[in-house]
């Protein structure tokens, strides 16, 4: 999509026509962006404003659009009502290694999969791809009991080992190193270079791009992952910050907005300062996984 | 021990003793790469299919030693009950209204902005931007929003001069209030792939469109439609399926309820293992969540072969 521009650039006689021609398209054009715009925004604004008003400025009718005394109070309090320190550390941690599984185990099945020989390969790929037609949400219950015989009941193996494995991300990953060129790995192997080698110091770093994209999403989706770290946490102490907020909203929730979206921002500021910096690689990413394949 | 045999091996034998030693560790190297990967699933993914299917056709609470064998029983009592086809309907209601909304939406969003346009990348950021927000934040941030006296929901109603409904107390606007949540998370992911999508179109088949006289409503139908077809496609089944997973939003935003009106199969599943500790009604409702969603994800894996092998 990022090309688009440069097509247009590529194209002067086009744009300047389309320019001249087309102003009612435009128009609505801006109109719904506009109006998507405000969409998404205002809840966010919301939330903002919430954060910094008091409690006698949220239990106001009519509510105010600007914060007449704007506070940090909410914030201080919300750090202080839950263990938010904790929480951070509990999702960094979770994150972190879950995220980081997944890659080390996308990675080498998919080398495996795509430069290695094995009897009836394309069986054990179809075994693995088969993961996907079960969703984790009805593995719950089983993966309770199996977790509570291992003793990790309220851990971080507890949280991160379930949902380590990853078929979706070993798919797309061996589309993307089989579309490597081939001379320059066949080369390799001439020049004596074990298959370690190869993965490490030629696959990995040209299909650098791919991985990133596939990293940075499962991050994402570890760092948003509900309902397993419900179930497997039972103290505060291990809880990640959505189901901290989600407790947080249970105890202060109605009678203390201004603290409940105050934690609320501890939670979307880090993604969205992430999403800021790294939007074109997650959105190019996921549109490329359903378009391009 | 491959120096060994290459000793004693007479001249002929030696590049095929070498060859099939070689190919000997590379078997072994694809069993180390994917071996780890393969014995997680086997623990965490078909162990529990198969103990989901086991638990099925037993009686258990979870604490009692034995597991008494029922047969059909747990199936019969899940399908004879009517709270059971509520939640059916609940989630069929919920999928419907949430797929067909985010995609008719996102889809308007798409084509309006896929023009030259200034900022359009800017709005396209801030649309998305909620897909990569936790459900549970985006959950609790709504019932705010839907707080009937201070919440923004009645602010709006206000100025069309409309009084605001107990959203999420209430037995019929929860449901809405969820789709509403629903849809306001994951418009930006079909707006983003419907200009992925648009992006895809050969420039070629309008201007040829153009040529041969069609103005822009032939086109749009003849061109920019059917080209989209495919993208759509594949975002109803991911979509789809998406829904049928979701439990965030429902489980903060109305815990399944006022009366189970937004109580959903995958809520219920939940329910039944973690709070009513019932595993035999817990594994029929699983196995009924899999075979569902077995077809869609057999849909949409053939959708992407496709597109890997044609695309």
């Amino acid at each position: 999509m990022a090309t688009t521009d440069y097509e247009t650039l590529a194209r002067p006689v086009e744009t300047v026509r389309v320019r001249r021609r087309i102003t009612g398209p435009k128009i609505a054009g801006y109109a719904a962006m506009f109006f998507a715009v405000i969409m998404i925004g205002l809840p966010v604004y919301w939330t903002l404003i919430g954060a910094f008003k008091l409690s006698n400025e949220i239990y106001r009718i009519p509510p105010t659009w600007f914060p007449q005394a704007p506070t940090v109070d909410n914030f201080v309090r919300a750090w202080n009502v839950a263990p938010f320190g904790r929480y951070y550390l509990n999702s960094f941690i979770t994150t972190t290694l879950g995220a980081l599984a997944e890659v080390i185990l996308a990675v080498s099945s998919a080398y495996a999969l795509a430069y290695l020989r094995f009897p009836r390969k394309q069986l054990v790929f179809l075994i693995l791809l088969a993961a996907l037609m079960v969703p984790v949400e009805i593995t719950i219950v089983p993966n309770y009991l199996t977790i509570a015989r291992f003793g990790w009941i309220n851990t971080y193996q507890g949280i991160i080992v379930p949902g380590a494995a990853i078929a979706f991300g070993t798919f797309l990953l061996r589309q993307a190193f089989m579309a490597l060129p081939y001379e320059v790995i066949e080369a390799a192997r001439v020049d004596g270079a074990g298959h370690i080698r190869i993965l490490l110091s030629i696959v990995v770093p040209m299909a650098q791009p791919a991985i990133a994209t596939m990293a940075l999403l499962s991050a994402v989706g570890k760092w948003n992952e509900f309902l397993w770290p419900l179930i497997v946490t039972n103290t505060s102490a291990m809880r990640t910050l959505p189901i901290g907020i989600y407790w947080l909203r249970n105890s202060e929730g109605v009678i203390n907005w201004g603290v409940v979206m105050a934690g609320s921002l501890f939670l979307i500021i880090p993604v969205m300062i992430i999403f800021l910096f790294l939007q074109r690689y997650i959105v190019e990413g996921i549109a490329a996984g359903a378009v391009k394949g | 021990m491959s120096t060994f045999s290459r000793s004693v091996s007479e001249p002929g034998q030696v590049p095929q003793r070498a060859r099939r030693t070689r190919e000997y560790r590379e078997w072994m190297l694809f069993v180390l790469l994917l071996g780890p990967n393969l014995l997680l699933f086997s623990i965490f993914t078909y162990w529990p299919l198969a103990y989901n299917f086991y638990l099925s056709f037993v009686r258990w609470n979870f604490l009692r030693p034995t597991k008494p064998f029922v047969g059909l029983d747990n199936y019969l009592r899940t399908f004879s009950d009517t709270q059971f086809w509520t939640i059916v309907l609940n989630t069929f209601t919920f999928t419907v209204c949430s797929v067909g909304l985010t995609l008719l939406l996102g889809l308007g969003v798409a084509l309006l902005i896929n023009q030259p346009l200034r900022y359009r990348n800017v709005a396209r950021a801030v649309v998305f931007s909620p897909v990569i927000m936790s459900g549970a934040v985006v959950a609790v941030v709504w019932s705010y929003i839907f707080d009937p006296r201070y919440g923004l929901m009645n602010e709006l109603l206000k100025l069309i001069g409309q009084r605001s409904p107990d959203w999420l107390s209430d037995p019929f606007w929860a449901m809405p209030a969820v789709i509403i949540v629903y849809v306001w998370k994951n418009m930006g992911y079909a707006v983003v792939i419907y200009l992925a999508g648009l992006q895809g179109i050969p420039r070629e088949l309008y201007d040829a469109a153009r040529v041969d006289g069609a103005g822009p409503w032939d086109r749009f139908w003849n061109v920019t439609l059917p080209g989209l077809s495919p993208v759509a496609f594949f975002l109803s089944v991911t979509s789809i399926l998406a829904c049928f997973q979701s439990f965030d939003i429902i489980k903060v935003l109305t815990n399944g309820g006022p009366a189970n009106a937004t109580n959903v199969l995958i809520f219920h599943l939940y329910e039944l293992g973690f709070v009513k500790y019932d595993a035999g009604e817990a594994g029929v409702v699983a196995m009924v969540l899999f075979g569902i969603m077995l077809v869609l994800t057999i849909i949409q894996l053939r959708y992407l072969e496709q597109r890997v092998t044609y695309g």
